[in-house]
């Protein structure tokens, strides 16, 4: 494989694509296919053949297009209309409807019409996914066509490995799994890493698992060459011949697709050895997540990988030093790596161009919760939270108020009201006590109590803790025992105060993020919404009617 | 290893000047100049875990409390090993292991030679803050010898790393997470049924509490051993 083949394959690939005038996408990611949109298309492609409509029209099953919420979602290109909530043929006319519509004018199909002028659609940047919901995520080609590949040959022909890693460098990325560590930075520190005979590995963390965050997963299942690419592009910055996809097993459409994702590109010579005929060789292997949280963490996610039970272990030695069996290791998140190929293709300073000074480029972000669009957006780093939830999200169902946005899942922390005009960055977030974290954004309105959001983290937090170290093993039980009491109306201000001492000691002790992170949401839903808690505990009740709280008999003392 | 190959570095530990080997860890040192860093899961011979955070440390330039034991010195490092913040959240943690489980020291076989018990009386522990969890966890004495006391248990892990790295055994290790994780011999059978073990008894010494004790013990009763490990290690050292 060259670069003349490559392109090749991509003119090839065009012409066949443009021998369709129209085109009528299916989405085929996890939430439209859990509608079954795997029947619309069949349905839509059986309209189409009763028509005699094979020869100008093509059907093409495609990554998400972002609208989870209206799913499952039909677009007709070039006309770029879309349709939304689409039912297969045996629940009604829908798929019909719209292959009639494409010959003669259908009155019909305007009830499933979505404007695609919507801020939802208009005001995304899209970087990581700008192939999601164009291409077949299941076909090599479609990707290449898409100038996939590219880049990964054009570092390897043309760029030395340093020269890469300060594209990546310049670019500002900074990792989108949820610390923000400078990618640039990771990448030469694990460049320049010494090991035994030279052995360095490259490992995708996809083990996402935020409640209500699904960005790795709708990338993995919309377009997994990029991750790879952007995998191989990382390996050959930092002398690596060997890469892990460590994905949990809960994605089983994830898995597949990458699996097939790998099969096409080993086929076609872009994985294996000697790429693109240079000394550069990359083997990616698939590793499963048997379902732990806490496997995340990089070093758990490391011992998990070796085979051993998924327990973080101590930093430094931090992993681009000794990392997979004791080599230098690069890990980044499946975002990272999906921002890779861009830059290397446009160059660093193109993607510096977007977001605000410290944060570059774009974010995917899950919009969950109660906000009328729930899905999948990008939208470049410093824009407003005001912009997201409201213009790109739609606001709050049902006429309600805007309460909090959480962010960072269970490590992350509340923005209330008042900073909703808050620019979207690492720094700000952090400033007003929560974090980016891999891209989980829950939108709460009044019907929330904030204690009980509190308790729901814990409670994950207290069942996805290892056990390891003591203070998150015992102290996150703990700390969940006492927001129980607080929102059951069994707890004075002993409670509170001894709740507030566990968040500082879990905080400073835990051995790992997991439990460092853990009290991050009690103490940003105290720090903003104290007068809930205070109403549990002082009234004995729930102001957003959710805890069922019964005034205590006795409150229970606390120690001796 | 050539003697002009040992790399010296000399850094502080509580405001004292103390010069140490490039591989040394923080606690080493420490301990080598009669600076008392308390520990539960480390034992001298066994690989470190950093798993009790009981030595944790505060490192000037490191926003993050370090564990003494897994971290090595470094040139102009200035370690505080005592101060009252750390005191206060060693105590708590300590707190936090006696409520876990059951460790009630009066009818405990262990008493008076306990090193759980002991760490108490260091840190000044009077009482414990936090609510007792009082699980009802199993007692296994299906073993001909010995007997394991999932109550007694702070999972210091001590017993799985020597199982594994001394006796090459590899009969303990663990099974469940966060608050329901203990430890277990092979796949979650009875000890006594147990195809793995040696009996050699090497866990119930390096047990730090009444965790895993010998069978026929009376409260008090109970003196563990632990001597035999530096010395094992060397031997093995010494053969390689």
């Amino acid at each position: 494989m060259t670069l003349e083949d490559l392109r090749e394959i991509a003119r090839t690939e065009r012409e066949k694509q443009q021998e369709f005038p129209r085109k009528i996408h299916v989405c085929t990611a996890a939430a439209c296919l859990s509608q079954r949109s795997d029947k619309v298309k069949a349905g839509i492609e059986a309209r189409i053949k009763e028509k005699g409509l094979e020869k100008s029209c093509h059907v093409k099953g495609v990554g998400c297009m972002g609208l989870c919420a209206a799913g499952p979602l039909v677009s007709v290109e070039p006309e770029g209309k879309l349709y939304q909530g689409v039912r297969p043929p045996e629940e009604g006319s829908d798929t019909t409807d719209i292959v009639d519509s494409l010959e003669s004018k259908n009155t019909a199909v305007e009830r499933l019409k979505l404007d695609p002028t919507l801020p939802f659609f208009k005001e995304q940047v899209k970087v990581v996914l700008e192939n999601s919901g164009n291409i077949d995520p299941e076909r090599i080609e479609d990707y290449i066509s898409a100038d996939g590949y590219e880049a990964l040959l054009a570092a390897l022909t043309a760029m030395t490995p340093l020269e890469v890693i300060e594209q990546v460098t310049k670019s500002g990325l900074r990792g989108r799994g949820g610390a923000g560590y400078p990618t640039g930075l990771k990448w030469s520190t694990v460049a320049k890493a010494r090991s035994q005979n030279n052995t360095k590995f490259v490992i995708c963390n996809a083990d996402e698992g935020d409640p209500g965050a699904f960005m790795d997963r709708s990338v993995l299942e919309s377009d997994p060459q990029r991750v790879l690419e952007g995998m191989a592009i990382a390996a050959y910055a930092v002398g690596a011949s060997h890469g892990y996809i460590y994905v949990r097993a809960e994605y089983p459409l994830a898995i597949k697709r990458l699996k097939t994702a790998i099969k096409q590109a080993e086929n076609l010579g872009l994985l294996g050895n000697n790429i693109c005929e240079t000394r550069f060789s990359f083997r990616i292997d698939i590793r499963l997540g048997a379902g732990a949280f806490v496997c995340g963490e990089e070093t758990a996610l490391i011992n998990s990988v070796e085979g051993k039970r998924g327990t973080p272990r101590p930093r430094p030695p931090y992993p681009a030093q000794e990392g997979l069996w004791g080599a230098p290791t690069l890990i980044n998140n499946v975002e990272t790596y999906a921002n890779i190929a861009p830059i290397v293709r446009k160059g660093g300073a193109w993607y510096a161009g977007i977001g605000t000074e410290k944060s570059k480029g774009t974010k995917v972000f899950a919009l969950a919760g109660r906000v009328q669009n729930t899905g999948l957006i990008e939208v470049p780093m410093g824009i407003k939270l005001r912009d997201i939830i409201f213009r790109l999200g739609g606001g709050i169902p049902d006429g309600r108020n805007f309460k909090a946005a959480q962010t960072g899942g269970p490590s992350g922390g509340c923005v209330p009201e008042q900073y909703l005009d808050m620019p979207v960055d690492y720094e700000s977030l952090a400033k007003v006590g929560s974090i980016m974290g891999s891209g989980g954004l829950i939108v709460m309105d009044d019907t929330s109590c904030m204690p009980d959001v509190a308790k729901y983290f814990m409670d994950f937090c207290r069942t996805e803790s290892c056990g390891k170290c003591a203070p998150c093993r015992v102290g996150t039980t703990h700390m969940h025992n006492l927001l129980e009491k607080i929102t059951s109306g069994a707890a004075g201000e002993k409670e509170l105060a001894l709740l507030e001492e566990l968040c500082t000691v879990v905080s400073q002790t835990s051995l790992c993020g997991l439990g460092q992170t853990a009290p991050n949401p009690v103490v940003s839903t105290l720090r903003y919404f104290r007068n809930e808690y205070m109403a549990h505990i002082s009234d004995k009740q729930c102001p957003a009617g959710v805890c069922k709280t019964k005034p205590a008999a006795k409150t229970a003392e606390v120690g001796k | 290893m050539s003697p002009a190959a040992v790399e010296i570095k000399t850094l502080q530990i509580d405001g004292r000047d103390i010069g140490a080997r490039a591989d040394q860890t923080i606690l080493e040192v420490a301990r080598e100049n009669g600076i008392n860093i308390p520990t539960l899961c480390h034992l001298d011979g066994l690989t470190d875990v950093g798993a009790c955070r009981l030595c944790l440390v505060e490192v000037k330039g490191s926003n993050k409390l370090l564990p003494a034991c897994v971290t090595r010195v470094q040139e102009g490092m200035e370690v505080t090993a005592h101060s009252p913040q750390l005191e206060a959240l060693r105590k708590m943690i300590v707190e936090m292991l006696f409520s876990e489980r059951n460790h009630v020291c009066s009818v405990c076989v262990s008493n008076g030679h306990c090193e759980l018990q002991q760490m108490a009386e260091s840190l000044g522990i009077t009482h414990v803050r936090v609510p007792y969890l009082n699980p009802k966890l199993q007692v296994d004495a299906s073993n001909r010898r010995f007997v394991v006391d999932h109550n007694r248990c702070i999972l210091c892990s001590r017993c799985v790393r020597v199982c594994d790295e001394i006796e090459g055994a590899h009969t303990w290790d663990h099974f469940g997470r966060g608050i329901d994780c203990r430890v277990i011999t092979d796949l979650n059978q009875p000890w006594g049924e147990s195809d793995s073990c040696t009996g050699c008894g090497k866990c119930v010494h390096v047990c730090p509490t009444g965790a895993l004790v010998e069978k026929g013990r009376a409260a008090g009763e109970m003196r563990k051993r632990q001597q035999f490990l530096p010395y094992l290690t060397l031997m093995r050292e010494g053969r390689q």
